[in-house]
């Protein structure tokens, strides 16, 4: 029979822009650390490692063998989860199926990223397809930018309530001690912030980070032992669905749209913004908090804008988005889906400290590649049926 | 713990140079072979999970180019980076965790679009040794060293493992290199790195192989007799080759152990009926088959040339022509898979050997062997 | 391949990965490099717990999971462990190195694992596991490995 399985403790690095005082492996085991320490165990007792990078972006191959020193792989089972942005996200539903399987008691989960090692946009170029789309496509951000012209010519946004997101999750952020971004920014400040590619201006946009998280879940005969509160995982669900970038519905996210329902239906969520107590979403740009909240099932199409404007997302509000300060305020790419799953891990373990949404029973992290991919998670306080 | 079984298996033919197939046109082929030898269709397949490498492939996020061609459009789907045992072994945990019943596991690459030395190169630590230039070739060259030096054995107690392996190849329609060599063939061909002769080495080859694992619950309801999955198991050593010995395999070793041990096998010289292993060079069919307790250390080489190994001795290894007659890196370790689940259903064709109820199929990850993937593989449940 | 595609001359696009990297070496690796580059000096940090002594130096010991504070001296004379010769001139191979080119994996007296590097004024027929080898220093050193430039037999 399949195990239930819940995260029994997290760890991360504090993300900055430079780490020059250490390689990569170092960094990783600073949050492996971290993680052992919060799970109040040592590394005997881990029975698989799971890591994953965006390979390009360290120019490490083999990063799974490379890493074991930092890691504490030395003769345990290692093996590498990589699907470029997802990648976090990827880890945390891997980790998940290998101790569902009862192939693994306890299995760590390392994602990381040293973005300051390599030109991130000259790395994310080398996605795209070499004969048809990477000789006219410019980076991450070009495809982002024809999302949010699609969203504002449906729904009539603008790119004032891509904003407002921005203003609350560097907000958010300020009470992280772990984000890269401390620093509140106003609605001007973001409008007049240099445009990258119309309408998405800098401060709409995620930074560049070095950083690492570390997860441990373990299955249900174990994990009421190790800790006291545990962060069931409910449902995991992931669609990375199109090659070519004509492919896409600029405008919805649709591979959001089909995870999201995967995920209610297999659980029995019918009405999510009164079920989810909070959501941590992988939104590497403001607009993406406007348009993805929508294919989620949150609200209907076009009505983001006016419930974030109403102060529902914020700290405080009835459904809080991204209270880490989210992507806008920190992405070690290959760390940052697996953040995600981590706060939302913190949130139901009452473990946010100054950024504890209260009363958390159902959490929602997701993991999001810059080809429209989508993974998502289910984190609950409750153990699953 | 439930069961699994691999229930169809489709191998594209491993060539040099596939110069009329991207990497979505070889995954293609290769799923519809699997789909077909199970008797499916995409729909039947629960998950995917696809197997690649970004160095390798030239690509980040490497998965992209074959996600839809290995249907996985509108389906639950990851990647793992590695060999293809590893891929294999998510899609295993995934047919067993209460989610999906039937994954479809990919692993692809061709190597004629990339300068391998390069590749592998960039596995080595950029602080500490990148720059001084070695590759996979050089790197097995010294445990190639290591070995012999350990041993005593020469280069011509290893060149028999070419002449067989490239003879097997003379059986299998999709071996990229079948030949028929003399010792004397082996002995001349070009020196690439002491003791590693151009016949010692694999190529480096463009290929897709695709494998369907299903929860025991659904695995009898297609077209083939399911092949169990008795035990598996990975297990990675230290990086840095100062901190290995080199002239052992301390992580096949455990790999091995617990493979065997979930399998059941106490005694796997006399249980293990066929092996497909990962024979990226000659020596290392020799120092595998000893880790894994297949024959005593320094000792396979004797055996080798007594008989031992051959098809129709007493434990054929890679009667499929292994590696050293094609090598697909990334999708090795699943032709290794398919291999085997090929010789347990009798379906081996002309490769078959006769005896072959019980199969053990081997991958490796990292540079000298630093990581392995030991399945054990049964017609019977 | 179908009918459909008889005739069609299969195109070719080349290109390279080209993204520059800079890697952080971190405070461990930039403390050994400095010990090369100004004191041609080899020293290598040993975990408190179990004492072993790593070559190359790294900051945490992987067997006790905890962080190396102790540096001590090396020597740089030691042991080859095992080497390797090209006779290829292989891609990875940096452009100032003439085949053959022979890297060996060297233990130094006083480290517990060996290091990986070039073995010079010696020829490939000559080297053997077990022979002692001294590390010599390059004239200009930048703060690299190859601040070492090889390491010749001791005679």
């Amino acid at each position: 029979m399949a195990k239930r399985v819940a995260i029994v403790g997290t760890g991360q690095t504090f993300h900055k822009s430079h780490r020059p005082d250490v390689n990569g492996q170092e960094l990783i085991n600073e949050a492996v650390q971290r993680a052992l320490a919060d799970a109040n165990l040592k590394m005997k007792d881990i029975n698989a490692i799971l890591i994953g990078n965006m390979d390009h972006f360290e120019g490490i191959n083999y990063v799974d063998c490379w890493s074991v020193d930092g890691s504490g792989g030395v003769m345990k089972p290692v093996i590498k989860i990589t699907t470029g942005g997802t990648t976090g996200a990827s880890l945390a539903i891997g980790g998940y199926h290998m101790v569902a399987s009862g192939m693994f008691e306890k299995v760590l989960i390392i994602g990381w990223e040293k973005n300051s090692e390599s030109d991130t946009t000259g790395a994310i170029t080398t996605a795209f397809d070499p004969i048809w789309d990477r000789q006219v496509f410019a980076g991450a951000i070009s495809g982002l930018a024809a999302e949010a012209q699609g969203y504002m010519a449906r729904f009539g946004a603008c790119d004032r309530d891509a904003a407002r997101v921005s203003v609350r999750d560097r907000k958010h952020a300020t009470n992280n001690p772990h984000a890269q971004l401390r620093k509140e920014v106003t609605l001007e400040e973001v409008l007049a912030s240099p445009m990258l590619a119309d309408p998405i201006h800098l401060l709409d946009v995620c930074p560049r980070t070095d950083g690492a998280c570390a997860v441990i879940m373990a299955n249900e005969d174990v994990a009421g032992k190790i800790c006291s509160v545990p962060d069931w995982i409910w449902a995991t669900a992931a669609r990375h669905s199109y090659t070519y970038l004509g492919d896409g519905d600029w405008g919805r996210l649709t591979s959001m749209e089909k995870c999201a329902k995967e995920i209610w239906k297999k659980t029995g969520i019918k009405e999510p913004r009164k079920e989810i107590d909070v959501i941590e979403m992988y939104q590497p740009y403001s607009f993406a908090g406007l348009i993805w909240i929508e294919d989620m099932g949150i609200v209907g199409h076009g009505e983001a804008p006016q419930y974030i404007w109403d102060g529902n997302t914020d700290m405080g509000g009835e459904l809080p988005v991204n209270p880490s300060g989210g992507v806008i305020a920190c992405n070690p790419i290959g760390a940052t889906g697996l953040i995600r799953c981590a706060e939302a891990a913190m949130q139901v373990m009452g473990k946010a400290d100054a950024r504890q949404v209260p009363d958390v029973n159902f959490a929602v992290s997701t993991g999001f590649g810059g080809c429209m991919w989508t993974d998502m998670l289910l984190h609950g306080k409750r153990k699953p049926n | 713990m439930d069961k699994a079984a691999i229930i169809g298996v489709g191998m594209t033919k491993i060539e040099a140079n596939k110069e009329r197939d991207t990497f979505a046109d070889m995954a293609w082929e290769a799923v519809n072979k699997a789909l077909a030898d199970a008797g499916m269709t995409i729909d039947d397949i629960d998950n995917v999970i696809t197997t690649s490498s970004d160095f390798w492939d030239g690509r980040t996020i490497s998965c992209m180019a074959v996600a839809d061609a290995s249907g996985a459009a509108d389906k639950n789907t990851s990647c793992v980076e590695g060999d293809g045992t590893y891929g294999a072994f998510y899609g295993y945990a995934r047919a067993l965790s209460g989610s999906y019943k039937t994954t479809l596991v990919t692993g692809h690459s061709k190597g004629s679009q990339c300068v391998s030395s390069l590749i592998t190169n960039s596995a080595f630590d950029p602080i500490y040794e990148r720059g001084l230039g070695m590759d996979m070739v050089t790197a097995c060259a010294m445990q190639a060293n290591a070995y012999m030096d350990r041993t005593g054995l020469k280069p011509e107690d290893m060149a028999p493992v070419s002449i067989k392996n490239h003879g097997n190849a003379l059986k299998n329609p999709l071996a990229q290199l079948p030949m028929k060599l003399t010792l004397d063939d082996v002995m001349k061909s070009e020196m690439i790195a002491d003791p590693l002769r151009k016949l010692d080495c694999s190529p480096v080859s463009d290929g897709c192989c695709a494998v369907i694992i299903a929860h025991e619950s659904v695995a009898a309801k297609f077209k083939q007799q399911p092949v169990w999955i008795k035990g598996l198991s990975f297990c990675t050593d230290h990086f840095f080759f100062g901190d290995r010995d080199l002239a052992r395999s301390n992580s096949l070793v455990e790999a091995a152990k617990n493979a065997y041990g979930m399998a059941g096998i106490k005694d796997p010289k006399k249980e293990i009926d066929v092996v497909e292993l990962y024979d990226a060079f000659t020596y290392q069919e020799l120092l595998w088959l000893e880790e894994m307790g297949l024959a005593e250390y320094g000792k396979a080489a004797g055996l080798l040339k007594a008989g031992h190994f051959n098809m129709d001795g007493p434990l054929p290894v890679n009667p499929s022509g292994g590696l050293l007659a094609g090598h697909p890196v990334i999708a090795a370790g699943l032709y290794r898979i398919a291999e085997v689940v090929l010789q347990l259903r009798g379906d081996a064709g002309a490769h078959q050997v006769k005896k072959a109820k019980t199969g053990l199929a081997h991958g490796v990850n990292g540079l000298c062997g630093q990581s392995h993937c030991v399945w054990i593989l049964d017609k019977e449940r | 391949m179908a009918d459909v595609f008889k005739g069609v001359e299969p195109i070719i696009y080349n290109s390279k990965i080209s993204v520059p990297y800079s890697w952080w070496a971190g405070d461990t690796a930039s403390r050994f490099f400095i010990s090369l580059r100004d004191d041609r000096k080899i020293i290598a940090p040993r975990c408190g717990t179990c004492k072993k002594v790593f070559m190359p130096p790294r900051k945490t010991c992987p067997e006790c999971f905890t962080e190396n504070t102790e540096w001590i001296d090396v020597s740089s004379e030691g042991t080859v462990v095992s080497y390797s010769v090209a006779r290829r001139p292989l891609e990875a191979i940096p452009a100032d190195k003439k085949i053959p080119v022979i890297w060996g994996l060297i233990k130094l007296d006083g480290a517990d694992t060996a290091l990986l590097h070039y073995l010079g004024d010696v020829k490939p027929e000559e080297v053997r596991i077990g022979m002692r080898v001294k590390a010599v220093f390059a004239d200009s050193r930048t703060g690299t490995i190859r601040d070492i430039s090889h390491f010749k037999p001791v005679k």
